[in-house]
């Protein structure tokens, strides 16, 4: 079956920053146990200030959370076209200025960075810039979506 | 405290970690909750059959994840990873059972003295074959 194509005009498109998500301290502990860390910064408020940070500091993967809001931005605008049902993450990047802890206020905003067509398939490339409660940049993660195009 | 290492000490290729990781059924329901990733083919046999998966597959984040570990262990402190990529070029598949192995090595690949930044690039595999592509960790030895 040939679906509708992902529209390449949404090359280029910025979607709204997102709600405002605070990072909590639990939340740091709980997905570092589970991308198996062990770091004491990770867990220990003590240890992770002995290091010279605020709180507890969140593992390199964990803005994907943040990420998480913007992707559902772009698959629920229907005007991409982007059918979730064949998606696949093609790959993922992080660029930190500096590491998230526990107590930041993140703010993502998701920018369409490439759209191009493999072999009947679309590669849409999405680059979500996070930024704290001040406006700071702290990362930006970038995730390459391939959509399958036939069944 | 943990011991940065030196980077003078650092030749390209050199190994730097090397780790083994088991991923169960109970490491994806942990990651799912943790992630908030709840895509029915991270946990439900059923599902990965009817579209069309060899089986119930680990969430690419998740082997993402564990696949820096030994990176961070190495430097000490996760806030030293400036920069990290993955390609996920193969599903790892988790049997209910025995679940999935995940083996790493991280070795140098590039070393920047100016910024006192390394690159690590780090291998994955599970039952013999890569998972990951271009896995590459930068991280700050200042």
């Amino acid at each position: 079956m040939k679906r509708v194509p992902v529209n390449p005009a949404i090359q280029g498109r910025t979607y709204p920053p997102t709600a405002p998500y605070l990072v909590g301290r639990e939340k740091v502990r709980e997905f570092a146990r589970a991308v198996f860390a062990t770091a004491p910064v990770h867990f220990d408020v003590e240890a992770a200030r002995a290091a010279g940070h605020a709180d507890v500091v969140a593992p390199p993967t964990f803005p994907v959370v943040v990420q998480e809001h913007t992707l559902e931005q772009l698959l629920g605008d229907e005007d991409a076209g982007i059918d979730f049902s064949h998606v696949v993450h093609g790959d993922q990047r992080f660029e930190y200025s500096r590491p998230v802890v526990a107590g930041d206020e993140l703010t993502a905003q998701l920018t369409v960075t490439s759209i191009k067509s493999l072999g009947g398939n679309s590669m849409v490339t999405a680059a979500t810039e996070i930024r704290d409660a001040d406006g700071g940049h702290v990362v930006t993660t970038i995730s390459t979506l391939v959509v399958r195009g036939e069944d | 405290m943990p011991v940065i290492p030196d980077l003078s000490s650092l030749s390209v290729g050199d190994e730097v970690a090397r780790a083994e990781h088991r991923i169960t059924r109970d490491s994806l329901v942990r990651y799912a909750g943790a992630s908030g990733d709840f895509n029915p083919i991270h946990y439900r046999d059923d599902i990965a059959e009817q579209v069309g998966l060899p089986g119930v597959l680990a969430h690419g984040m998740l082997t993402m994840g564990i696949a820096v570990q030994p990176v961070v262990d190495w430097v000490g402190d996760p806030a030293r990873v400036v920069d990290y990529q993955v390609r996920f070029t193969r599903p790892v598949v988790v049997d209910p059972i025995e679940g999935a192995t995940l083996s790493l090595t991280a070795k140098v690949g590039v070393i920047n003295a100016d910024s006192s930044r390394v690159r690590i690039d780090i291998t994955a595999s599970a039952g013999g074959q890569t998972v990951l592509g271009k896995a590459q960790a930068w991280v700050s030895l200042a």
